[in-house]
């Protein structure tokens, strides 16, 4: 830990500014999908408690360890899919008025439209 | 290149990712993308991760550990992939709940693994908040998930002095981490642990349905700091970023959910808003009359218009009426009359719900009407089809300033030429506040299931 605490607390604050005005203006359609977006992101502990059971010693730590990264894995694959799935719902619009490429032209709906998974409502 | 540099770049990249997906998810161009920057990051995190020689040097960890992925992978991806549409604010709501958890636990395991009697005071203060926050995300995130499910009531749940009990357990806590932090005491951590999920849950009760996407929000942002904190702990840059952004952003996108419903913050989390003034509003609606009508009523006034207006609500959500909603369109459309969907920006469960449930019946695009652009269409409208809304068309909200929705912005149906309301009873919406446009002679309302409702207008209509 070369920086020392001081070098982390630089990080966070500069990360909190970038938090903060990154998403500045986000429609209010779009609301549901951020959160549930940015809740992927977290999922980033997933790595914390990789370490952790990576250094467990004891059977106590390693039980902890296990549980967490369970319920890590359940926040980040949750996460990411569930985001999918909403989006995907965005981007049904376009597709719908005949489009044939499907490509999100449309101001308010927009969102890529490669992927062509088919799981989710009854398109 | 050292492992160490290499290890810093990879997780860089996965921080630019990270950026890039929340960039991405504030515009509707741009999000999916966004959404995929995000997972590339978490991929290449993980992935790296993995051949870190702490991670990987125990191969009896390193199989509990892919056993417990495979678990996770295994209960997530059907989880996240078979609920309804109209259950996704609850599905955020766990998956962020188990995240803070996540954190809670490294925190614990840090905390144990510390050696003793060496250990500098922010270390323990990290660890602290870490346990803290993440367990109240855990507790709260949980009692969220069984309001929104219906396990419990979604109305708020108050008992006599319940601020002053939550104070004091709020006071409890900080104390109990203080003596952690002095004593370095295993079994108070424990304690501490447990604290915190009873003030998780304490913190959440009184918070009614309508508001808890919000409080899901705030949660979140919770989470992303515990998650930061955890970052602190073990001296990783990616997680106290990471942790941050989610923190940092959530935190504003809470406010900016918060003015969508024309409220503060303060006042969603502490007002237990709705619980009062129910009682009054089934007793102000003993003494009016309403005019309900059937459905074959109905059915020939929708037929015979020239425009209808539907506005959908909480109610239509609950009852996943969307594609009974869309054949009705179609069945009057298909007579000449000119449907539109007014949606206000929090009808439904969430903020921006209502437009990805209409989507996924294949309601065409053009239909969908954003509440600025509906309203000046309202005077023109022969009929407002109002289905399981209530409180973002009450024009208290206009008219009322005593009123606790007041200065909410709502969809004027009261200007459209007829009302009709779809309702399961007469009791209040979320807000629980009465409507008088309920009582309006140009108001008729129709009782029952919003589906069931709407799926005998669509017959009413074709006989009409």
């Amino acid at each position: 830990m070369s920086g020392g605490i001081l070098g982390y607390v630089t990080v966070f604050v500069l990360a909190a500014f970038v938090g903060y005005e990154v998403i500045s203006k986000v429609p209010s359609i779009l609301h549901t999908p951020l959160m549930s977006g940015s809740n992927a992101i977290h999922g980033i502990i997933l790595v914390g408690t990789m370490i952790v059971l990576g250094h467990a010693h004891t059977p106590a730590e390693q039980a902890l360890g296990f549980v967490a990264v369970l319920l890590a894995t359940l926040n980040v694959v949750g996460g990411f899919v569930v985001t999918d799935r909403m989006l995907e719902m965005f981007k049904a619009k376009p597709a719908d008025r005949g489009a044939a490429g499907a490509r999100a032209a449309h101001g308010e709906s927009g969102g890529s439209s490669a992927g062509g998974s088919t799981e989710g409502g009854d398109r | 290149m050292s492992r160490g540099t290499a290890t810093d770049l990879v997780y860089l990249v996965a921080i630019v990712g990270f950026i890039l997906a929340l960039k991405g998810l504030s515009s509707p161009k741009h999000a999916r993308a966004g959404n995929l920057a995000g997972a590339v990051g978490m991929l290449l995190a993980v992935g790296w991760t993995f051949s870190l020689p702490s991670v990987h040097g125990d191969s009896g960890d390193l199989i509990l550990m892919l056993v417990a992925m495979a678990i996770g992978i295994a209960i997530a991806i059907p989880a996240a992939r078979l609920v309804k549409m109209t259950a996704m604010p609850q599905m955020v709501a766990i998956f962020n709940g188990v995240g803070g958890g996540a954190a809670a636990l490294v925190s614990v395991t840090e905390f144990i693994a510390l050696p003793s009697k060496t250990i500098a005071v922010y270390k323990i203060v990290e660890v602290l908040f870490g346990v803290l926050v993440g367990s109240v995300s855990l507790s709260g995130s949980a009692i969220a998930f069984a309001k929104l499910q219906e396990i419990m009531t979604g109305r708020p749940i108050t008992y006599p002095a319940q601020q002053v009990v939550n104070a004091v357990v709020g006071a409890g806590v900080l104390g109990l981490a203080v003596a952690t932090l002095v004593t370095a005491s295993t079994p108070l951590l424990v304690i501490l642990l447990a604290l915190s999920l009873v003030l998780g849950v304490i913190f959440v009760l009184p918070i009614g349905g309508a508001d808890v996407p919000v409080l899901i929000s705030l949660l979140n942002s919770f989470t992303g700091l515990a998650v930061a904190a955890s970052g602190f702990t073990l001296n990783s840059d990616l997680l106290i970023v990471a942790g941050t952004l989610v923190g940092a952003s959530g935190m504003l996108l809470t406010r900016m959910m918060s003015q969508a419903m024309g409220r503060s913050l303060p006042n969603i989390l502490f007002s237990a808003f709705g619980s009062v003034v129910t009682a009054s509003g089934s007793e102000v609606s003993g003494d009016r009359s309403v005019r309900s009508g059937t459905p074959d009523d109905i059915g020939v006034l929708l037929a015979y218009a020239r425009k209808v207006a539907i506005v959908p609500g909480y109610g239509l959500a609950v009852a996943q009426a969307q594609h009974t909603a869309r054949e009705l369109a179609e069945a009057l459309a298909d007579r000449g009359v000119e449907v539109y969907y007014a949606i206000h920006p929090v009808a439904g469960r969430m903020p921006g719900h209502m437009n990805v449930l209409l989507a996924e019946a294949n309601v065409p695009y053009d239909q969908l009407k954003e509440m600025d652009e509906a309203n000046p269409e309202m005077q023109t409208t022969d009929v407002a089809l109002v289905v399981g809304a209530n409180d973002v068309v009450n024009p208290a909200a206009k008219n009322s300033p005593g009123s606790p929705i007041y200065g909410m912005p709502i969809i004027n149906v009261e200007q459209a030429g007829n009302v009709v309301f779809l309702k399961r009873s007469m009791r209040p919406g979320f807000a629980g506040i009465d409507n008088d446009l309920l009582y309006d002679p140009k108001t008729t309302l129709l009782f029952g299931d919003a589906k069931e409702s709407l799926s005998k207008l669509v017959s009413a209509v074709a006989s009409a």
